[in-house]
């Protein structure tokens, strides 16, 4: 066993998947964190329970001997809990664990699951970003909000640790059949509330990509920050026509607040936020990932979608005979 | 030649157009002065009351009445190759049907004249000559008849739906209508199943397509759009166009990609402001016609890309001029265009549009409603809050979209581009380019609007 990679957040489907990627990837050992118990099977992976918010985490990384933290614990909505629950695990969860990194004499590796809503979304935005862009405008709240101040205490941390190599993953939204994601629960309703008048432009992730590209961080040295995407975009609309579903445009003033009453009405939950990446889109440039990083993503955007549409239950418009 | 006899719903029955028009003028027409009698005017003359009167005495004007109003009905039953046919067997098969349909319910009057193919009414009728050859002249353009006039009934029948929209399709479509119609709906079936695909600045060359085609009237018919220097514009590789903005409404700018499109064969890809990208509606046509936002980063990624970048660096100022002041260059920006330029080491190409600042001119604004709005500007033009709607359309000005000869960037190494005075020294060359070519242009256009 060369060495100890602890994963946080692993009662999330995706992350558990990750540790568990990592596990027999490396030679190594793996301990996964969370406060409430995997669902998922955890493999080989050693799961302790323990609550990311408290300096618990400093005493779980002396006892493992760890020395690569992936912290994984960052989500845009959790199943149980309210906005603020979710932005405490988020934003003091990440203090308390790069507190405790910066305590520990044998951490020598972060990787940060970060999210491409560190660049918000607004109608100020180069159509594509690059790592070196910043956000114009869309971070004032949601999981953007919390995301760059996830980012700024890592680049603090990174600051005061440069011994500590530290690798920032700014991930586009991933898209599954078998697990919920921000964009699969949104596009499981049976109809689609879309802004009027606005068409965005998304970028998915395949899970299977996340997961080399996480893996390839916890177990070499990739210093730096990268996009993580699938190449190519798929529109909106595109996407609502590909799963046969309808769309309901809705004005674009207070898109947020109906878009959220509609969805809890349809029985399902968005994320804060989510309704300004529906509105104006968001597309990463991922050169460095490719020419720095060494991945080239091996599933485009629309592979990943066609992916999830194949999987998915088929919309009322194909149901009904109009299209397809 | 007879084109106005074959309009959608020319069948002459009761509900379909007022009646008083195509099928019982295309009658009259054809029945020769003899048709001019109350009688054939009658408006409600239904093709059964038409058929009516040949099987019970055979008048020229109903006969007339009803070899026009079946060529329409039956237009859907129709294959173009049918066309082929020869003017003398349209004929006759156009004077069969009168005789073939009361086959189905013969009755002893008619029965002979279906046995005499040649044209019964020319027999009959002393004015039959006259109205063969008016016959003759309906039929060269007229898909034959080869069926006979089914049960007509007083209300619309399918079919006769059916044999309108076919018309109608062969006179927008032309003659292969049913591949062209087969297209379109295919295309349309795949627009609706999400299978295209779209560029990662959003660019959808399916929408690009069709909204050239709506743009190419506007530009060629009412703005009599002329283009110059066209050579200038490099067939590959990578350039960025600089053009003067004006005319209330950025319509230069698609205009500019009409042209460009159309005689250099290069979609452009428009950066324009935020606020375009704020709107509903026009961002999203804006980012399928390819445009993104003017910021350096877009910029350069397009222009490196090889891409044929094009920007309006007087932004509101250019556009929201009052008319008092057209042709005079505002400001060009920051000067950003041309550092982007020079980092992509591509060439600069000033566009002088000349003909956009009359479209719309601009007398007045009201700036509290502008803030209000969050819009630069809210216009008043001597027709706009006037005439409510009408005002919206666009003067038709006289356009001349000249590509000047492009401005080398490559001559200077990427790191000038952090140089402010070079950057100030090419923006200044640039506008006065633009600037010198407008009144060039001007002078040799004269009327701006005839």
């Amino acid at each position: 066993m060369s060495g100890v990679v602890l994963v946080t957040g692993a009662a999330t489907p995706g992350v558990a998947l990750a540790a568990r990627r990592i596990a027999e990837a490396g030679d190594v050992r793996v301990v996964a964190v969370d406060t409430t118990l995997p669902t998922d099977d955890l493999g080989s992976v050693k799961f302790v329970r323990a609550d990311i918010r408290t300096p618990v985490i400093s005493k779980v990384l002396a006892v493992e001997d760890v020395d690569t933290v992936v912290h994984m614990d960052l989500a845009p909505i959790r199943p149980r809990g309210s906005g603020s629950a979710t932005k405490e695990i988020n934003v003091i969860g990440t203090m308390q664990v790069l507190a405790a990194c910066q305590r520990s004499d044998t951490v020598k590796r972060v990787v940060l699951a970060s999210s491409a809503a560190v660049y918000g979304a607004s109608p100020r935005d180069p159509a594509v970003f690059t790592e070196s862009a910043t956000a114009r405008g869309g971070t004032k709240s949601g999981f953007s909000k919390d995301i760059v101040e996830v980012e700024g205490y890592t680049r603090g941390f990174a600051r005061r640790r440069p011994d500590v190599c530290v690798t920032t993953l700014r991930m586009a939204q991933w898209l599954s059949p078998h697990f919920p994601t921000v964009l699969s629960t949104y596009l499981s309703n049976p109809v689609l509330p879309v802004p009027m008048g606005f068409d965005a432009r998304l970028q998915l992730l395949h899970p299977q990509d996340a997961l080399e590209v996480i893996s390839a961080a916890a177990l070499e040295d990739h210093p730096g920050t990268f996009n993580v995407a699938g190449d190519g975009i798929v529109m909106l609309t595109q996407a609502a026509r590909m799963l046969g579903k309808p769309t309901v445009p809705l004005p674009p003033v207070g898109f947020g607040a109906v878009l959220g009453r509609m969805v809890h009405f349809m029985g399902s939950d968005v994320s804060p936020g989510l309704h300004r990446l529906l509105t104006y889109g968001r597309v990463l440039d991922t050169t460095a990932l490719r020419e720095i990083f060494g991945y080239s993503p091996r599933h485009t955007t629309r592979e990943t979608f066609e992916w999830y549409a194949e999987t998915a239950r088929p919309g009322l418009l194909h149901a009904w005979g109009i299209t397809r | 030649m007879k084109d106005d006899l074959k309009g959608i719903g020319t069948s002459g029955r009761a509900g379909r157009g007022n009646g008083s028009t195509s099928p019982s003028r295309a009658a009259r027409s054809l029945a020769g002065p003899a048709a001019k009698k109350p009688a054939a005017k009658k408006p409600p003359a239904t093709k059964a009351a038409a058929r009516k009167a040949t099987g019970a005495k055979p008048t020229s004007e109903a006969r007339a009445e009803a070899a026009t109003s079946a060529p329409a009905r039956t237009a859907a039953k129709k294959k173009p190759a049918a066309a082929k046919a020869s003017p003398q067997k349209a004929a006759a098969k156009k004077a069969a049907p009168k005789k073939a349909a009361p086959v189905e319910e013969p009755t002893p009057k008619v029965a002979p004249s279906a046995q005499d193919p040649s044209g019964p009414a020319a027999a009959e009728q002393p004015i039959g000559t006259g109205r063969q050859r008016h016959l003759h002249a309906v039929t060269e353009d007229e898909a034959p008849r080869q069926e006979p006039p089914q049960e007509a009934t007083a209300d619309i029948d399918p079919e006769d739906v059916a044999a309108a929209f076919a018309e109608g399709a062969r006179r927008l479509l032309g003659a292969d209508w049913q591949t062209t119609m087969t297209e379109i709906v295919g295309s349309l079936r795949r627009r609706l199943s999400g299978d295209y695909a779209v560029d990662e600045f959003g660019l959808d060359p399916e929408v690009l397509d069709l909204l050239s085609h709506v743009v190419e009237p506007l530009a060629e018919s009412w703005f009599r759009l002329q283009v110059r220097g066209v050579e200038n514009i490099p067939a590959d590789g990578g350039a960025l166009l600089v053009a003067n903005h004006s005319g209330t409404v950025p319509v230069d700018g698609l205009i500019t990609g009409y042209a460009v499109r159309k005689y250099a064969g290069r979609p452009i890809r428009p950066l324009g402001a935020d606020l375009v990208f704020r709107l509903p509606y026009v961002g999203q046509i804006a980012r399928k016609m390819g445009a993104t936002l003017a910021c350096a980063e877009d910029a350069e990624r397009l222009l490196t890309s090889g891409e044929l970048a094009a920007v309006w660096p007087e932004g509101f100022k250019g556009v929201g001029k009052p008319f008092s002041e057209r042709y005079k260059l505002q400001r060009f920006g920051r000067g950003g265009f041309v550092s982007s330029a020079m980092r992509a080491q591509v060439p600069i190409i000033p566009v002088s549009i000349v003909g956009a600042e009359e479209i719309y001119p601009l007398i007045g604004n009201i700036p509290s409603l502008a803030r209000l709005l969050g819009l630069p500007y809210i216009p008043i033009t001597p027709f706009f809050p006037l005439l409510g709607p009408l005002g919206l359309v666009p003067l038709p000005s006289k356009w001349i979209i000249e590509f000047g000869e492009p401005v080398r960037t490559d001559a200077y190494p990427p790191e000038a581009a952090d140089d402010p005075m070079l950057l100030f020294n090419v923006t200044d060359q640039v506008r006065e380019t633009i600037q010198q070519t407008l009144y060039n242009l001007l002078v040799e256009r004269g009327n701006p609007f005839i």
